[in-house]
């Protein structure tokens, strides 16, 4: 009965979102986005009346070859703040409710790791750190950036979980680390707030469209923020392969 | 089209929600709730023949036809909120089924 009727309620809810948006005129059909109606025109062109060449552009209103990080970390960057901030909490809640990772151990493994597997694992981590800090570098330039390249680095620390039944991260120098890149992040935005008139202004000079160090303090950012979702999620991987010691 | 696949994936997943007891299935019905929604905000800034919106030396002017780059944005900060939580998630479940040894919702008794 009760399957049934949420059945019923799912199917009217989704005709209901069809029928909303078919021949709306206010909404555009699939693949005639119109841009030059959109806020997005801005982002594109820069705010500049000039095409935006890669390579030959000095000193635009925003400095990323890749207008998606344009808009994250420099057009709305308070609210990549804010982005951070709410996986800071998860994660603080994560530890909150499966207790403090000083006094746990290791949750064993079904398997006992052979020579092997241990030997491979710590090959591959270094190549996956260093994509996560290429990636994570070069996210003004390229697609990705400060979260897909910490998301990597965490994901090298979660091979080494899996892979050895032994291995346990120093948590206490990741909790630092993101305390420390996170602070930063928001001391950077205040230095806006003193150098120039708003907060996280752009206060160094943004440099050519498409060079590694240009775009003023978006880099710099980026790398804060790759630095925080690595050391976070690596202490939320931390939290769920630990367990109480028994007494 | 796509977007008919995003509404129903989105209607997939409020279904589970909907209809399901045990808390891993909850929290898998919610992340294919999440992922349709995201299908849907980026189909709404498709242009046919339109390019990733990154200058690069192949595609080196800003007056070539782009596609949004604002809902890629967003879904960025989606994905990033929708990560955090379903570890929050992923961590009520586990003290639930340390303290209950159970995953259905049904089979937790009050002691």
């Amino acid at each position: 009965m009760k399957k049934i009727l949420g059945f019923i309620l799912t199917i009217g809810l989704g005709l209901l979102i069809i029928f909303a948006l078919d021949s709306n005129s206010s909404f555009d059909d699939f693949g005639f986005a119109n841009l030059s109606n959109r806020v997005s025109s801005h982002y594109i062109t820069k705010g500049s009346n000039v095409d935006i060449i890669f390579g030959e552009t000095v000193n635009p209103e925003s400095g990323p070859a890749n207008i998606v990080t344009s808009i994250v970390v420099d057009y709305r960057s308070f609210d990549t703040l804010g982005e951070v901030t709410v996986l800071f909490i998860s994660a603080l809640g994560v530890s909150l409710l499966l207790g403090s990772a000083v006094t746990q151990k290791r949750m064993s493994l079904d398997f006992k790791p052979n020579f092997m597997l241990r030997v491979g694992s710590r090959a591959l981590f270094g190549i996956i750190i260093m994509t996560g800090v290429y990636v994570t570098l070069h996210g003004h330039l390229t697609p990705g950036g400060g979260f897909p390249g910490g998301t990597m680095i965490a994901s090298a620390m979660l091979l080494l979980y899996l892979a050895d039944d032994q291995f346990r991260a120093k948590i206490k120098g990741f909790k630092i680390l993101e305390g420390v890149a996170g602070s930063l992040f928001v001391i950077i935005g205040l230095l806006g707030l003193v150098v120039g008139t708003y907060f996280l202004q752009n206060f160094l000079p943004n440099g050519t469209v498409g060079d590694l160090f240009s775009s003023g303090i978006i880099p710099i950012v980026y790398i804060l923020i790759g630095l925080k979702v690595g050391s976070e999620i690596s202490g939320v991987i931390d939290n769920f392969l630990t367990e109480e010691e028994a007494q | 089209m796509i977007q008919y696949a995003a509404i129903l994936l989105m209607m997939i997943g409020l279904y589970g929600l909907l209809t399901n007891r045990n808390v891993i299935k909850i929290i898998v019905s919610l992340n294919v709730l999440e992922i349709g929604l995201n299908i849907f905000i980026i189909s709404i800034g498709f242009v046919y023949d339109g390019i990733a919106p990154i200058l690069t030396s192949t595609n080196n002017s800003s007056a070539l036809i782009f596609v949004d780059p604002l809902p890629q944005a967003l879904v960025l900060t989606a994905i990033v909120i929708g990560v955090g939580t379903t570890a929050l998630g992923l961590a009520i479940v586990k003290s639930i089924y340390s303290k209950y040894k159970t995953l259905e919702i049904d089979e937790v008794e009050e002691q």
